[in-house]
């Protein structure tokens, strides 16, 4: 039996019910949204405190011998493994590598650690060490070095990969999550969601039929033709784990400034929507792993847009809405029929171990 | 994406707003009864559209706001124990108890699990056999009848390892008791869609003659519940008061004849506590005694855990329309999603949750 816990004196005085003290860690301290913001500003910036470590951008920029570098790293637990469009080796591939490529970066060496549980089948890591190196291939990107433990059985859930990547960053000016200013144009470079739902129709218990792939890629292709016909290109994101709303809210915080989206302008394919009416998730809040979300100052936006759409991860980029002085930090949606509504950023986990 | 789209469409959406201020001559009180219409006009801004003086209050429809608390911690202690596998809708996972919630127990190891069918719970009973399988069977009409099927079928195919701790609830009494209280300012009510197609809408005309009050069955798309609106509004303006069925493609004045006899095959009517509310007579159901065996509340013996819920927490009031989440001076401050003090603000279905979510409170500073 629970034991029961004093009521709380909050000044109120009303609700019986206390407040989480979250003593543990919760699965929603991973999802990219809210709790790992709390995760990130209570117990991580806390003991390390430097200003590279203050960036929290998707990578950090260091100075090296009179140039700079961009250093990033990122750890993939995806369950399951294998799934339509890719598996957990071209996805730790292709996810250092984004986080590179949003900085402005040109990604050049990996490194990856592997925690593999015993009994875990040899052709398994076979066929993804092999994707691994396929998508290195394609990204242009060397593994360089990398370490392996062996964990007993049932300590680990098959196989976690951590990725680190160096790259070099070219002469384009600073991209930054906290450079967004009134006027820019925010353009996404694809539909969004189709990673968390390709996962969730493929995951046990909640298995649905969808020809859905995962988009997981290498976005410096797309990202590196746009840096070279614009000087206007401010923030950069790669909307992973929480999706479009973390990622948009992080550039409303960190700049000071609104957003506005129009949502009509949002592009999701029909499985997406589908499968997200029916589980009652929400588009903006589901994970990718081939798409980017670049502000781009008024001037040049049309002209990104159309460089972006010439490639083929670019096919379906739309501008979806811009960056007002209104409203600092928030995110602001016009529904379909004309009401408006705050995105916010992910609360709990909608999904989790889907990278 | 068709069938979802033609029920988004800005122009009609207009037409039917103009139609409602239009027909409006005075003031009017409306409750939506269901918490995924509430979700609905919160996210589409329905209530934005149509003047002040049209008032809409959100209803006590969201079933896991109420849950009593009680029951939350028997879910609690069912959950901790390692013999258990426990399984409930997502929304259930971060309700808290007097201390903990699912999150919190699953955290500290116990096997809970999310599931979109209780029949999924039912395969993993099968899969599980020297694990005992638990589901949370909370819900409304509308979850009743797949929750009866799980356990008929558990019954049938001899699974003995499975058990459901339920806490169903009915719609009709909810409404009366919202309408016999002496706070009462509900004039019309959207009744639920879904609900409605199980049940149909035969049991809401005595409550729409008894009580003088116009009922319009509603769907969920922002043009289901602006139709509902505008149809409410004639009734009320022309002193009518009726049950009328917007939600045609979906409801039947009989519903489902054979879900309800699902239902009755397995549940039997009981009194139910409602939290924040109160007990409701004759406004829940729970297993016939003939399914005992797949009772969780008997097997795992939860009669000894009774909670106490203060009497002073405003949800209650918010799932009665009595009150907005505006009212609450811990709204959006002590108490968000990532901390929910109360559970209107847990379910995506919940007032307190949907406005938060759509951010409604900031919205009210800019506009």
């Amino acid at each position: 039996m629970m034991e029961k816990k004093p009521d709380i004196d909050d000044g109120f005085g009303s609700c019986p019910i206390p407040i989480h003290s979250q003593s543990n860690v919760l699965l929603g301290h991973g999802s990219g949204g809210k709790l790992s913001a709390d995760l990130m500003r209570n117990v991580f910036l806390p003991a390390f405190n430097n200003s590279f470590l203050e960036q929290l951008n998707d990578s950090v920029t260091l100075p090296f011998s009179g140039s700079e570098l961009a250093f990033t790293t990122d750890s993939f637990v995806v369950d399951p493994f294998f799934f339509p469009g890719g598996n957990i080796g071209s996805l730790a591939i292709h996810g250092t590598v984004n986080d590179l490529a949003v900085s402005g970066a040109r990604p050049l060496f990996i490194s990856a650690a592997f925690i593999l549980e015993e009994g875990f089948p040899m052709e398994d890591l076979k066929t993804i060490v092999a994707s691994m190196q396929q998508a290195c291939e394609e990204s242009g990107v060397i593994l360089v070095t990398g370490d392996t433990k062996v964990v007993d059985k049932g300590k680990c859930d098959s196989i976690f990969i951590t990725t680190s990547g160096i790259g070099g960053m070219g002469n384009s000016p600073r991209i930054s999550v906290d450079r967004a200013q009134p006027g820019d144009k925010i353009i996404l470079s694809g539909a969004i969601g189709n990673h968390g739902i390709a996962i969730l129709s493929v995951r046990a218990g909640i298995e649905f039929e969808t020809e859905l792939l995962s988009d997981s890629a290498s976005l410096i292709e797309p990202i590196q033709e746009i840096l070279e016909v614009s000087s206007k290109i401010h923030c950069l994101r790669d909307p992973t784990r929480g999706g479009l709303s973390s990622a948009l809210n992080e550039i409303a915080q960190s700049s000071k400034v609104g957003v506005e989206l129009d949502e009509t302008s949002i592009p999701v394919c029909d499985q997406v929507r589908g499968a997200c009416e029916l589980l009652g998730l929400d588009p903006l809040c589901v994970a990718n792993e081939g798409k980017f979300v670049a502000v781009v100052g008024e001037k040049d936006a049309d002209k990104v847009l159309r460089q972006l759409r010439k490639n083929p991860l670019g096919r379906e980029a739309a501008i979806i809405g811009e960056v007002v002085k209104e409203h600092p930090e928030m995110v602001l949606m016009r529904s379909p029929i004309g009401g408006k509504r705050v995105v916010q950023m992910l609360a709990g986990e909608q999904l989790p171990r889907i990278c | 994406m068709k069938y979802i789209d033609e029920y988004r469409d800005e122009k009609l959406a207009r037409n039917i707003v103009n139609d409602i201020s239009r027909t409006l001559t005075r003031p009017w009180v409306i409750m939506e009864v269901c918490g995924g219409q509430t979700h609905a006009i919160v996210k589409y801004g329905l209530d934005q559209m149509f003047p002040k003086r049209m008032e809409l209050v959100h209803g006590p429809g969201c079933p896991v706001c109420v849950t009593p608390l009680e029951l939350i911690d028997k879910a609690l202690a069912i959950a901790s124990r390692p013999d258990v596998i426990f399984c409930s809708f997502g929304d259930m996972m971060r309700v808290p108890g007097s201390g903990d919630d699912l999150l919190q127990v699953k955290a500290r190891g116990g096997d809970v699990r999310i599931v979109y069918s209780p029949l999924d719970a039912l395969k993993l009973a099968r899969e599980n056999p020297e694990k005992k399988v638990v589901f949370f069977a909370v819900g409304f009409e509308t979850t009743a009848p797949a929750n009866a099927m799980a356990v008929w079928k558990a019954k049938e195919d001899g699974v003995r390892n499975f058990s459901m701790l339920v806490s169903h609830v009915l719609v009709p009494p909810a409404m009366t008791a919202i309408l016999n209280s002496s706070k009462n300012r509900v004039q019309g009510f959207l009744a639920a869609g879904h609900v409605c197609s199980v049940m149909g809408y035969w049991e809401y005309e005595p409550i729409s003659t008894d009580y003088r009050v116009p009922i319009v069955v509603s769907g969920f798309e922002p043009l289901d519940i602006l139709e509902g609106i505008l149809m409410l509004v004639r009734q009320l303006e022309l002193g009518k008061a009726k049950v009328e069925n917007q939600y045609t493609r979906i409801v039947t004045r009989s519903g489902n004849t054979l879900a309800q006899e699902k239902i009755l095959d397995v549940f039997e009517v009981c009194d139910r506590n409602w939290r924040g509310i109160g007990e409701i007579p004759q406004s829940g159901l729970r297993l016939k005694d003939e399914f005992n065996s797949f009772d969780a509340a008997k097997i795992f013996k939860t009669e000894q855990i009774q909670t106490q819920e203060s009497p002073l927490c405003i949800s209650g009031e918010i799932l009665q329309g009595l009150k907005k989440p505006s009212d609450c001076p811990a709204f959006g401050r002590q108490c968000t999603p990532e901390n929910p003090l109360g559970t209107t603000m847990v379910s995506s279905e919940g007032t307190c949750a949907a406005f938060y979510n759509f951010g409604r409170h900031e919205l009210q500073e800019f506009y």
